[in-house]
């Protein structure tokens, strides 16, 4: 191995990831008084969370009675009882004061004829547990997360957070199953930077561009992720993709749920209004899984629209114009640009789209990650927060706008944890040679690859399997196959090419770092899908259907060596986190 | 009449021409500036023919497929590709603008692409915006306000509606790197991005600092270098104003 000069760092804690999870964090633990580094690959309102659009949910009650105990039902419904509800409680009883928190710092949220937080409807969010729909979702526009991430980004700056910013995260340094900091590259002037912390917090998203059609940025390598998983650490119900109803076809750009809570509809073909048949009751307003699922039934049996059928329409243009230009003026301008549509007078062309990962670092409500050794334990030095984790709020299918309450919720529990563990300017332990030279040795290793497969090549190999194996509607047939096709490009790595030698934003390196990352959690998510022969949230098995509590109301682990998996199970937790609320056992789910 | 070289070692070369290999009749030749920090040579400027037949809508699309196709060492930042995180604000064909929204079909004959200009150059397409970043942290972008309130602050919907055209900016910097006034002056100039992010909280009615942060940005340098030019908001990929913005703090400040 070439030597590399390493430059070492020492900070209380290191939060990795700059969205909006990263940022909420960093500016609660430099609030704490503790010395904090905020390590990203890209400058932080480049987050992925600015592409979220239509908003946060929290029962404020702005537009008609609401209470936290209702979001808590609708959201472990919308779980399909897959989430642990200590966890669901904590997020959705902690919510109102986020989002006020929020406001405070200056997001500019949309208002009410008062001059309040303007909230809209939303996908399975209800009143009164499941009885009609209530307004819970509060929006700034359909920039909700653009203007969230913005605001974090200047309440960090106000806060002197440390920015470590177009850094390239490699590994987690561990030492005897404690977390011990991290090792970045410096993409600005090539140089290999070794942070040395007390508490280390993954803050790196989601990992959607495993699939070929994503609303996912290029960026969502869920790189926390698979460093986990390099750890010796298992992800947790890594099968529970989210498939967003409303990615514009043929492109994959994200037309947000608000559409539908303002009151967008859909139609096939024959110009039905079919989510009628599916959700009677709440109709457009299911949530993600059943609205995907029913589309996907509409197009295999023959109602899709256009040359292939293989899509249908989201109308919107019913809509006063007025309506359109205040509140959801960002999906016009999307849909002009990529299909090319006026939606005051057209429909938009619509498929099911990979969205989000439900799956990630198993954690509790502290943020703390939990692996099994016999009992749920935790991982010292180590949390996990925002869409790499998976606390489990979300369970099998997330409601919309669940994830930016999850990000600032969970942000600031992790801030709050933290600085219980950690006392500013606690000494710091030697780090092991090992583990530095096994992090570099990788790195080298594929820098200097001179194979024949270009990254590109088993990316889109990699791509194309999760997205004809693991899709919408699985199979036992599907998934075998799968799980045989996803090893190929991981094998493929054997004979890797990478180009560019060079060190300073060497892209052609980052994204094959990027693609190392990917596979290993593409392969997980294959093996963790074959095993779980039932249908639950946005895991739909056609020779499972139905849901099968006795079996698998379990998070599934997955730990991932090469490409050899271990799939083991952890059972939900079936209580509450205080008397405020009663648990609220299984229950069939009808929207 | 002066007289401007460019420095020998700054001189874009030709660079390799990337012959197609698909086959196709439908070509279209794109030029890509290229620099490598880690070579002692001097720019150049990469030729690659595109299959235009499978090649999607965009200029980003085209990046793509040079990347993955014909040249993986190609350098430029991306992400959301949909018009939302500013990463890949570049000059194509003479004018900036983001990569993923600018459809190819809109520019006339060979592609020219280039890194935002008058950036140092970091690599290939990217530029490096430290400068603006560090502008940007001096306006104190966050909102001022002594009011400890249980609820959340209370405002009209007129008062938010102001901040339309503004809170959307995404920091791509397609319009400061436009300007002229901030090509020179770009240390001290604040610059149209950094501008109409300060004007975004001068006017939040929420805000309690209107005055002061007038007063910041009322310097020879940080404000009146802008002459009007508008390249700012002729540039502007999400359809903003930044030249208003920086006249309506020009009249605020008059008439304050």
């Amino acid at each position: 191995m070439s030597a590399y000069n390493i430059i070492d760092h020492e900070y209380d804690v290191v939060v990795l990831g700059a969205g909006g999870s990263g940022l909420r964090a960093a500016v609660g633990l430099s609030e704490a008084g503790l010395k904090t580094a905020c390590v990203s690959k890209v400058f932080p309102t480049r987050s992925h969370t600015s592409a979220a659009q239509g908003g946060i949910s929290a029962a404020l009650g702005n537009m008609g009675e609401d209470d936290w105990r209702w979001h808590m039902y609708d959201t472990v419904k919308g779980a399909d009882w897959l989430g642990d509800q200590d966890s669901i409680e904590y997020l959705c009883k902690e919510a109102p004061a986020a989002v006020l928190e929020l406001e405070k710092y200056g997001v500019p949220f949309s208002r009410t004829e008062e001059g309040k937080i303007y909230q809209r409807p939303f996908g399975g969010m209800t009143k009164n547990y499941g009885n009609e729909t209530v307004q819970r979702t509060c929006a700034a526009a359909d920039r909700t997360g653009h203007a969230i991430l913005h605001t974090l980004y200047g309440q960090a700056l106000k806060h002197n957070t440390e920015f470590f910013i177009e850094y390239f995260a490699l590994d987690l340094i561990m030492k005897d199953g404690a977390c011990k900091g991290i090792i970045a590259w410096n993409l600005n002037d090539g140089t290999i930077h070794r942070f040395k912390s007390h508490t280390t917090i993954i803050a790196t998203g989601g990992y959607g561009k495993v699939y070929y059609s994503a609303t996912s940025a290029h960026t969502c390598t869920g790189d926390g992720n698979a460093m986990a998983l390099r750890a010796g650490l298992p992800l947790q119900d890594m099968e529970f993709v989210q498939f967003h109803p409303t990615g514009i076809y043929g492109h994959g750009t994200l037309i947000s749920e608000g559409v539908r809570g303002e009151g967008g509809y859909l139609v096939n073909s024959k110009g039905e209004r079919f989510m009628e048949r599916y959700a009677p009751k709440a109709k457009d307003l299911a949530s993600r899984d059943v609205v995907s699922r029913s589309i996907a039934v509409e197009i295999n049996e023959g109602r899709g629209i256009g040359k292939e059928q293989d899509h249908v329409h989201l109308h919107i243009d019913h809509l006063d114009p007025k309506v359109i230009d205040e509140r959801l003026p960002g999906i016009s301008e999307a849909s002009k640009l990529f299909a090319n549509v006026d939606v005051t007078k057209e429909p938009i062309p619509v498929v099911p789209t990979v969205h989000y990962n439900m799956g990630g670092i198993p954690t509790n409500y502290k943020a703390e990650v939990l692996t099994v050794n016999g009992s749920e334990k935790t991982v010292p030095g180590l949390m996990a927060i925002g869409e790499a984790a998976c606390v489990s709020v979300h369970g099998a299918n997330r409601l919309g706008s669940n994830s930016l309450i999850d990000l600032v919720v969970f942000g600031r529990a992790a801030a709050k944890r933290a600085a219980e563990l950690v006392k500013p300017g606690m000494k710091h332990d030697e780090i092991d040679k090992n583990e530095t030279d096994r992090c570099l040795d990788r790195f080298d290793k594929l820098r200097n690859s001179e194979g024949s497969n270009p990254t590109s090549e088993l990316r889109l190999s990699m791509q194309k399997t999760m997205q004809s194996k693991c899709a919408v509607f699985r199979s036992e047939k599907t998934l075998k196959e799968g799980v045989n096709e996803i090893r190929k490009p991981y094998d493929g790595m054997d004979s890797l090419s990478v180009k560019d030698k060079s060190l300073i934003f060497n892209t052609d390196l980052v994204e094959t770092l990027e693609f190392d990352n990917l596979i290993r959690q593409a392969i997980t998510t294959m093996d963790s899908a074959y095993h779980r022969k039932e249908s639950r949230g946005a895991h739909a098995r056609e020779d499972f259907p139905k849901r099968d509590d006795e079996n698998y109301m379990q998070h599934t682990l997955s730990w991932c060596n090469g490409s050899k998996t271990k799939i083991n199970y952890r059972p939900v937790h079936r209580s509450t986190l205080t008397n405020d609320v009663q648990y609220f056992p299984p229950q069939e789910r009808v929207y | 009449m002066v007289q401007l070289n460019l420095p020998a070692n700054s001189k874009v070369k030709k660079g390799q021409y990337y012959k197609d290999k698909t086959g196709s009749k439908n070509i279209r030749k794109v030029n890509v500036y290229r620099w490598d920090p880690s070579k002692n040579e001097n720019p150049r400027l990469d030729t690659y023919e595109v299959d235009m037949d499978n090649c999607s809508s965009k200029v980003l699309d085209i990046l793509n497929k040079i990347k993955n196709e014909i040249d993986p060492s190609v350098a430029y930042r991306r992400s959301c590709a949909h018009g939302v995180c500013g990463s890949c604000a570049m000059n194509m064909n003479g004018k900036n603008g983001l990569a993923c929204t600018k459809a190819h079909s809109e520019l006339d004959g060979d592609i020219d692409i280039y890194p935002l200009p008058h950036l140092k150059v970091l690599k290939d397409l990217i530029g490096d915006l430290s400068t603006l970043y560090k502008q940007y942290e001096s306006v104190e972008p966050w909102l001022k306000t002594s009011k400890i309130n249980a609820k959340e602050n209370i405002q009209s919907k007129d008062d938010r509606a102001k901040l339309d055209g503004f809170y959307e900016c995404i920091m791509c910097a397609c319009c400061s790197t436009s300007c002229p006034s901030y090509w020179w002056n770009g240390e001290k100039y604040l610059g149209p991005a950094v501008l109409l992010q300060a004007y975004r909280w001068i006017i939040d009615s929420r805000d309690e600092d209107r005055k002061e942060r007038l007063k910041k940005v009322a310097d020879e340098l940080k404000l009146y270098r802008c002459h009007t030019i508008l390249n700012c908001t002729n540039a502007c990929p999400k359809g903003l104003n930044p030249a208003k913005a920086i006249a309506e703090i020009k009249k605020m400040l008059a008439t304050a």
